[in-house]
């Protein structure tokens, strides 16, 4: 009875190891399981509970609505500051949290490790997961200021899904290559805070890129769109503010590149190390 | 087709000592370790690794009971951890037919601020459980674990005692075709000892396999079918459970020789695995006056005194010292441990310290006896067991003053006490005359 269950053969692994894309799908409902658990307990034993997830947002983009809208008087091209911060606050939000989530997540879960056997890709992938209600509750905060601001809705609001893709994949290339890293190297628990605080700037989050590069600056653009985020960024203006945020394509698709390239090589150096991760967490 | 169900063939797992630095704990752990191994062979020390199992081959029928038994670090635990995938081996190659659960521990992946009900999912889905499955014997683990008032509340509002019977309860309800069971459940209360092991006998007869690894020779030889002795990581009896328990113990005496007072296994010390959360780095014994112990009469006391240096940080009363007396042959005559026996909560624990143990009178015949310790966190697992790690041996005192040096011959312990005689003489009569 137990033949007609298929053999494993577990024996040394050498070079690049492929990841095992039906073992992962075979562990789905723990990866669920998981990502929902980093939610709960997220916001169990805090106060305001998941109200968090719609203040830290909006005070966000309050308080860059003031710094570059009112104070640097950046230019918002005819757009609601606010709306402009928020619509880039999204993307990044997303980033920034499961950055700080996922980097640690493996090394959290060492005991786990090193006591029962499952993909452990499924550890950062889950810890991502967990941060996509946050951003759903800031897409619908977006949604209901909209109006308010006197920001219609456009058949571009379709499209946010897609972006919203774009937006889940550098997080993912980042968690896994942060919490792998991160086993080896616990360097990455300064450097993390650091990404996540600089990159606010550097990225077009207060402002649009569009109106900064401009004259000698120009020619960097292509440069610029190395950052990953800064193409999902320009997707998430282009469906709430219209054709006048449309992405620069050329851009786009260098941000969507760079973020493939990361998480191909993410994925083959998580593999490589993998095999260690309960020898040395 | 060969009927079996896992086929080890020349499996090893190479410890890289050079490895991988940056990681300060490892630093800490190789520094340890490179330490130790400077009393070992120039060899090893320059290649800068160690083989924590090594060229180990064996095959396991379906429906088979393997004990595992051997000295701390003879590579028990380490073989299981490649058995459930857990770490890979850096030599050849397990074939594993069936689904395959591991429990090295009760309540993997527990968490605190979880309620019950989400831990029992939680915990399920980590084990290996499906949802349909865990749903569908919901109700019987919680009925198992007697926590259906609770069930919403986090566990860490749970006692100890509901929170293992609850995790116990996810565990007991894993039907694998192999289950791989480390000696975590050989430690803690005799109750839920008694409980993983009348499980897991029900597992055994209900003809799934079972690999065992325990320090609890009474448990394996009730247990299993068959016993596996490693020693230095490599396999040197494969055979029956009685066979491999008599050579394990023949082994454990051998390395002791003859001696007075006690003596401490200092290879045993010596192997701790260099990843275990607490290790204890040296073993003294005095005598009531503090001085050195030489010499015991029975009914003597002595002190132990159990130096540790640990990784992590623990919270008062969450570690457990255990102290076990057993024979020469195994049978277990006294465990003491600070909590619950003793009632004596450790205080919090870090880095380094020590633990003293004091005996007053030990009632026990002249004879050779072994001393293990153990570390565990109550009810959750074991992080150290050194069992037989100090060889005691009592003089054959005459106690009784008849001129008859008590030991093994008269029993195991002794006891205060008198005999009278007493004639009844019938009523009316004279005792009866000797004819």
């Amino acid at each position: 009875m137990t033949n007609n269950t298929t053999e494993r053969i577990l024996r040394p692994t050498r070079g690049l190891v492929s990841v095992n894309l039906g073992e992962l799908w075979r562990f789905r409902e723990l990866l669920g399981l998981l990502a929902w658990r980093d939610v709960l307990v997220r916001y169990k034993q805090t106060y305001l509970g998941i109200a968090w997830a719609v203040l830290q947002p909006v005070l966000t983009m309050l308080v860059f609505s003031v710094m570059f809208g009112k104070l640097a008087k950046f230019e918002s091209r005819g757009a609601p500051y606010s709306i402009l911060v928020l619509a880039g606050l999204l993307p990044w939000q997303f980033f920034s949290s499961a950055l700080s989530e996922s980097s640690n997540s493996l090394v959290a879960s060492a005991r786990i490790i090193s006591k029962v056997y499952f993909p452990r890709l499924i550890i950062p992938i889950s810890s991502v997961l967990g941060g996509l209600l946050d951003i759903l509750i800031a897409t619908g905060i977006l949604l209901v200021m909209m109006p308010f601001y006197g920001v219609e809705f456009r058949w571009h609001l379709l499209l946010l899904p897609l972006f919203f893709v774009a937006a889940f994949l550098p997080a993912l290339a980042a968690g896994i290559w942060f919490s792998a890293l991160n086993v080896q190297y616990r360097d990455v628990r300064y450097i993390v805070p650091f990404i996540t605080r600089l990159g606010m700037y550097v990225t077009p989050v207060g402002f649009l890129w569009q109106t900064q590069l401009t004259g000698p600056w120009e020619k960097w653009r292509l440069l610029y769109h190395l950052n990953p985020l800064v193409g999902p960024i320009d997707g998430f203006r282009w469906c709430v503010l219209g054709d006048q945020f449309a992405p620069w394509w050329p851009g786009f698709w260098m941000s969507v590149g760079i973020t493939v390239v990361l998480l191909i090589a993410g994925l083959a150096y998580f593999r490589q190390v993998e095999r260690n991760f309960a020898d040395i967490v | 087709m060969e009927d079996y169900c896992i086929s080890i063939r020349g499996v090893g797992k190479r410890f890289n000592l050079r490895e991988s630095g940056g990681h300060d704990t490892l630093r800490d752990q190789i520094a340890g370790l490179a330490k130790r191994l400077l009393g070992k062979s120039r060899a090893q020390r320059e290649s800068g690794e160690f083989w924590a199992v090594k060229d180990v081959s064996f095959d396991v029928k379906p429906g088979d009971v393997v004990g595992i038994v051997g000295h701390n670090g003879a590579g028990k635990s380490t073989l299981l951890k490649l058995l459930s995938q857990i770490s890979e081996p850096s030599a050849g190659e397990i074939r594993v037919r069936g689904r395959i659960a591991s429990l090295l521990e009760v309540g993997t992946g527990f968490h605190p601020e979880l309620s019950g009900r989400e831990n029992i999912f939680l915990n399920g889905a980590i084990l290996g459980m499906t949802k349909a499955e865990i749903r569908s014997k919901f109700d019987e683990i919680v009925a198992f674990a007697e926590v259906e008032k609770f069930l919403d509340t986090p566990v860490k509002r749970y006692s100890s005692g509901m929170y293992v019977r609850l995790a116990f309860a996810v565990a007991a309800n894993l039907e694998p075709e192999i289950l791989v069971v480390d000696e975590v459940l050989a430690v803690g209360d005799i109750q839920f000892q008694k409980r993983c092991l009348g499980k897991m006998a029900d597992v055994a007869k209900s003809g799934r396999t079972i690999l065992f690894v325990s320090h609890n020779l009474a448990a394996v030889q009730k247990l299993c079918t068959r016993g596996i002795l490693l020693k230095s990581g490599s396999l040197v009896y494969d055979g029956s459970t009685e066979e491999c328990i008599t050579r394990y113990l023949a082994s454990v005496k051998e390395a002791q020789g003859e001696l007075t007072g006690y003596a401490v296994n200092q290879p045993l010390l010596d192997s701790q695995s260099p990843d275990a959360p607490i290790r204890v780095t040296c073993l003294e014994m005095f005598d009531l006056e503090g001085a050195p112990l030489h010499h015991m009469d029975v009914n003597d006391g002595f002190r132990i005194r159990i130096h540790y240096e640990c990784t992590g940080d623990y919270a008062k009363g969450a570690v457990s010292v255990l102290l076990q007396i057993r024979t020469h042959l195994g049978q277990e005559l006294v465990r003491l441990s600070t909590m619950p026996v003793s009632g004596y909560e450790i205080d919090h624990l870090a880095r380094v310290g020590y633990v003293d143990l004091t005996i007053d009178s030990l009632p026990l015949v002249g004879g050779r006896y072994l001393l293990g310790v153990h570390f565990y966190r109550p009810h959750v697992e074991a992080m150290l067991i050194l069992s037989d790690v100090v060889t005691l041996e009592v003089a054959p005192t005459d106690v009784y003053g008849s001129g008859i040096g008590m030991d093994q011959n008269q029993g195991v312990i002794v006891a205060n006490h008198k005999w009278h005689h007493h004639v009844i003489v019938p009523k009316g009569g004279t005792p009866p005359a000797n004819l």
